[in-house]
């Protein structure tokens, strides 16, 4: 009965989001207000409908309704509650389900959040994105529906793969997925500013909090997957470059591109047609993601059971979304035309830098994750395009890209001093120097390129501490006064810098990651294996029941120098189910470096193989992350961006260009 | 001029899913590797032979064209196509031969007990190095070997009745005046 | 279905605590450093971008034992991976080759950076030429001219 309701409340959705997507955008045509006024409760309908649709398809999994389908093939009565419920998402139908759900939670937000736009900007913005929750609703009630039942029932579930029953789902796909669809709607303004044929400051400030909270969730969402990866694999790889992976770092990249260049917009009034390729290609990427991951067009680790009829579906709904909008872009973009000028080098010039080269990096991604493919349908031959490929071309862009963020921020707007720029940042030169010839003298005869990848980051760190103590004339003028400055800081500023900080924090731990060490022994209980200092002692192996599993759970003392360090449990868990392993890696960090110990197999004789690596500054990856996700709360958190001001704006701008447009 | 620059995405994305369009083309896998050895002599191989005292080694199967077929008894599609490797031994009288790969002699012999045994000889390759040579990288995987010991054809995966007809079937009537 | 069952013959091999194995190595130091750094650039091919020497699954074990065979007989770094690509073709190098058919791949970015930093200097020299320019107007200027109020315009 309630899965009845959530199918229904799905159906209805769809309706909900066609006059979402028709009424408002003719109203915005006709200039009737109570016309426009409809996207607005449309959209907070169908979140309250998919919601429902979600909430019903949760409760079918939490119950063990087994006369659905979807719960059939992905639960299991003794599946612990915390991965009944995101298992919903665990699968190709629940977690479109929860990408629509994303979706609808972004248009309710526009929707009660947009007071402060014109009516008509509203009205198209909610349009197109009820345009898109119109494809994806069809895509889940035509190919994917969640809601299919079976009779009789089914006496149990098959269960969810071992793999994915880790605390990570719960957060991980969510994460990920609100980040994607949020660029929808940075997506819809770019269609409702090509619509109106308009894009001035007032379009860039509405449109830039949305782009940076989508920005904060994909960054969280990647890092957290990164993360998961590390902790599950048994050896501590983080990224791997397989196409899932790059069909999230994709968009993050161009988006990065877009906050970039959305503030060129605000205040240079130029850049516009860019900025609104930008726009749509964030959100195009991301829907070309969906496309890769779910159509089966190449291959994955993560790759859902997939299905060529649903990938035509998706590609119809890539060629009406990404299509039309690059058409509407081709006809309106070329009378975008900006103003404001600047010189080659000044704040402008540098964003201009960081975009063109986010750009070519984003390329590079694409060229390499679909190059396979591009071969194979030119009948060429099968290659694999793995991380050689990508250290070579991707990570030699994005290297001067990291040394101009440092310079960058220096400069004036319109016309800046880089020879000024450059000296002031003297500071930075020394640590960098410093820190690059005591790692070359620690490490000496090691790894080169991890040497400097670690000044890089150096680098950068302290330029950006410079340039905070720059503009608050630190030691230059009584601390009493620095601080009044400091205060007064608009935090834009001080997201950029704490955004700018967890790169550099990011790009150590990158880097530091040749000097990882391994030790991979079989241990007798009893019997130790020494690395980094560290005398890892396996005790004994214990044969402990789980939920809905067997573990083999190993006891490790950790000793450094004769005294206790930590007692590690690293496991092996067997899946009688689904007859599959999985290893259960532990880990003890200080922040500066992880010990990573993961229990392999056991041979004949009781003997086990286990795996110990250190790690240095691995941490630091996850934790830039995290920096730089805050950095972009920090900016979020701005006064400018609140609403209220941006009317204000508005009302100055089309006080300023009152024909322009309207 | 200036408005081509602009039309340029669009043309760029139309490329793009022409792309896709051809990946997405029934009956074609854009997962399924051709093999590495096809027109290339099959790896000489002789193994000890499941049930008897014969050993099976390709000098043996020189002469004329047979299919060879890696299974095991711990494959779980290999159950699917067995009906199919059945009806093709049986009622085609095709020259099949397997190969248990990393397979124990007992597990596969009850496998072929329980299902039928569509083989004229299986040979036991237990640590999997003949199906190295071969370029296996999952069972089944099903290879056809003309007169002369080159290998002409594999099938990865379980074989399907539209495949036989399809491939199959020709491919060894190509083959079979020849001998 | 097939597809289906196709991923399940994939994730058989899809083990934890993956890579290389104590009894798989080699005795001498020197052969079994170069063994891991060959097993690094090998692809294993049912557990996609992960190389051999990070994969649990069989198929990397297997071949994992087969590079340490060729170089304790004595092959070369580049016989070695030969050996593989004979069996498995080029795809398991996670390092394509350069040859034309990869042309586009390798130098495709680079080309991409250079032609993005010759657009967007034209651009800007444009923009800054514009206003400043004094002396009288080229044909080609004034057309320019013509091109950037045509532009304003719209």
């Amino acid at each position: 009965m309630i899965t009845e309701l959530g199918h229904f409340a799905l159906i209805l959705a769809l309706f909900v989001a066609i006059i979402q997507s028709t009424i408002p955008l003719i109203g915005a045509a006709r200039r009737h207000i109570g016309w426009m006024a409809v996207g607005r409760s449309c959209a907070l309908i169908g979140f309250g409908l998919t919601a429902l649709a979600m909430l019903s398809l949760m409760h079918a999994y939490v119950t063990s309704d087994f006369t659905v389908v979807n719960v059939i093939q992905n639960s299991h009565t003794d599946k612990p509650l915390l991965y009944k419920i995101t298992g919903v998402w665990g699968n190709h139908e629940g977690s479109m389900l929860l990408w629509v759900f994303m979706l609808s939670l972004c248009a309710a937000a526009v929707a009660l959040f947009s007071n402060n736009l014109p009516p008509a900007l509203r009205a198209r913005v909610l349009a197109v994105q009820g345009m898109i929750a119109v494809g994806f609703l069809l895509f889940i009630l035509l190919t994917s529906n969640p809601f299919l039942r079976t009779f009789p029932p089914a006496p149990n579930g098959q269960g969810l793969n071992p793999v994915l029953q880790d605390p990570g789902l719960a957060f991980h796909p969510p994460f990920l997925y609100l980040g994607y669809v949020g660029f929808s709607v940075a997506f819809a303004f770019a269609v409702a500013a090509l619509i109106e044929g308009r894009v001035d400051a007032a379009w860039a400030r509405w449109v830039r909090p949305w782009t940076l909270a989508s920005w904060c969730a994909l960054t969280i969402g990647i890092a957290m997957g990164s993360w998961w990866a590390y902790y599950t694999l048994g050896w501590g790889g983080w990224w791997f470059w397989d196409p899932v992976e790059n069909a999230s770092f994709m968009p993050w990249l161009v988006g990065t591109a877009l906050i970039h260049s959305s503030i060129v917009v605000e205040k240079r009034d130029t850049l516009k047609s860019w900025t609104i390729l930008l726009a749509i290609i964030t959100f195009s990427l991301s829907l070309v993601g969906t496309f890769l991951v779910r159509s089966g067009v190449l291959t994955s680790v993560h790759a859902f059971a997939t299905d060529p009829e649903r990938g035509m579906f998706i590609l119809l709904l890539l060629v009406t979304a990404i299509g039309g909008s690059l058409t509407l872009y081709a006809v309106r973009a070329p009378s975008l035309q900006g103003g404001g000028l600047f010189a080659p080098i000044s704040r402008e010039g540098s964003l201009v830098l960081n975009n063109l080269l986010l750009s070519c990096g984003c390329a590079t991604v694409f060229i390499g994750t679909l190059y396979p493919l591009f071969l194979d349908a030119m009948g060429g031959p099968k290659l694999s395009v793995g991380f050689p490929f990508f250290n070579r071309s991707f990570v030699p862009m994005m290297v001067p890209m990291i040394v101009a963020a440092g310079v960058g921020p220096m400069l004036a707007w319109k016309r800046g001093d880089l020879l000024g720029a450059l000296q002031r940042l003297w500071v930075a030169y020394i640590a960098t120097a410093l820190v690059l010839l005591v790692t070359f003298y620690l490490t000496y005869g090691g790894p080169v390129m991890a040497v400097l990848g670690l000044g890089l980051a150096t680098w950068l760190f302290t330029a950006v501490l410079t340039e905070l103590a720059d503009r608050v004339r630190l030691f230059r003028i009584p601390l009493a006064d620095s601080w009044r400055r400091a205060v007064n800081l608009p935090r834009a500023s001080y997201g950029m810098s704490v955004a700018h900080l967890g790169l550099a924090v990011s790009v150590a731990g990158f880097a530091a990651s040749p000097f990882a060490r391994e030790a991979i022994e079989i241990l007798k209980p009893g019997g130790s294996i020494h690395i980094a200092g560290y005398e890892i002692t396996l005790e004994h192996v214990d044969r402990l029941p789980g939920p809905n599993y067997v573990a083999d759970d190993a006891t490790i003392r950790v000793t450094s120098g004769g005294s206790l360090v930590t007692v590690m449990h690293p496991e092996r868990r067997y899946f009688q189910l689904q007859n599959q392993t999985t290893g259960e890696t532990a880990i003890r960090t200080n922040l500066l470096a992880d010990l990573y110990v993961a229990l392999g197999d056991a041979d004949t004789k009781g003997d086990w193989t286990v795996r110990v690596y250190w790690k240095p500054l691995v941490p630091w990856i996850w934790l830039g992350g995290v920096i730089m996700a805050f950095g972009g709360m920090v900016s979020l958190s701005d006064r400018r961006w609140r609403v209220g001001v941006a009317a204000r704006a508005a009302r100055r701008s089309q006080q300023a260009v009152p024909a322009a447009g309207e | 001029m200036k408005r081509i620059i602009y039309l340029l995405p669009l043309a760029l994305f139309f490329v793009l899913v022409g792309y896709f369009l051809i990946s997405l083309r029934p009956g074609h896998d854009t997962h399924e590797l051709p093999s590495a050895m096809l027109e290339k002599p099959a790896p000489s191989f002789e193994l000890a032979d499941l049930g008897d005292d014969n050993r099976l080694a390709l000098t043996g199967l020189k002469g004329h064209p047979v299919i060879v077929n890696f299974f095991a008894s711990w494959c779980v599609p290999c159950r699917i196509e067995h009906p199919l490797l059945m009806r093709l031994s049986q009622q085609d009288h095709l020259p099949l031969y397997g190969i248990a790969y990393k397979d124990k002699p007992d597990d596969a012999a009850r496998l072929l007990a329980t299902y039928g045994n569509p083989f004229r000889q299986v040979g036991l390759d237990q640590d999997g190095r003949v199906g190295l040579d071969f370029g296996v990288y999952g069972v089944p995987e099903t290879y056809v070997i003309d007169a002369n010991g080159i290998i002409r054809k594999r099938f990865v995966g379980p074989l399907t009745a539209e495949a036989v007809e399809r491939d199959l079937m020709p491919l060894l009537k190509q083959l079979e005046p020849s001998s | 279905m097939r597809k289906f069952v196709l991923c399940l013959v994939l994730l058989l091999g899809a083990l934890p605590a993956g890579g290389v194995e104590p009894k798989e190595r080699l005795a001498d130091p020197a052969l079994e450093a170069r063994a891991r750094t060959i097993s690094g650039e090998l692809r294993c091919l049912v557990c996609q971008n992960e190389s051999i020497d990070e994969s649990g699954a069989d198929l990397a074990h297997d071949i994992r034992i087969l590079v340490r065979e060729r170089l304790t007989a004595g092959d070369t770094d580049a016989q070695t991976i030969q050996a593989v690509v004979n069996r498995y073709g080029a795809f398991v190098l996670l390092k394509p080759p350069v040859e034309p058919a990869t042309y586009v791949l390798w130098f495709g970015p680079p080309a991409l950076v250079l032609l993005g930093l010759a657009a967007t200097g034209m651009w800007l020299h444009r923009r800054q030429a514009a206003p400043t320019d004094t002396a009288p107007l080229s044909p080609d200027e004034s057309r320019r001219l013509a091109g950037l109020l045509r532009d304003n315009e719209g």
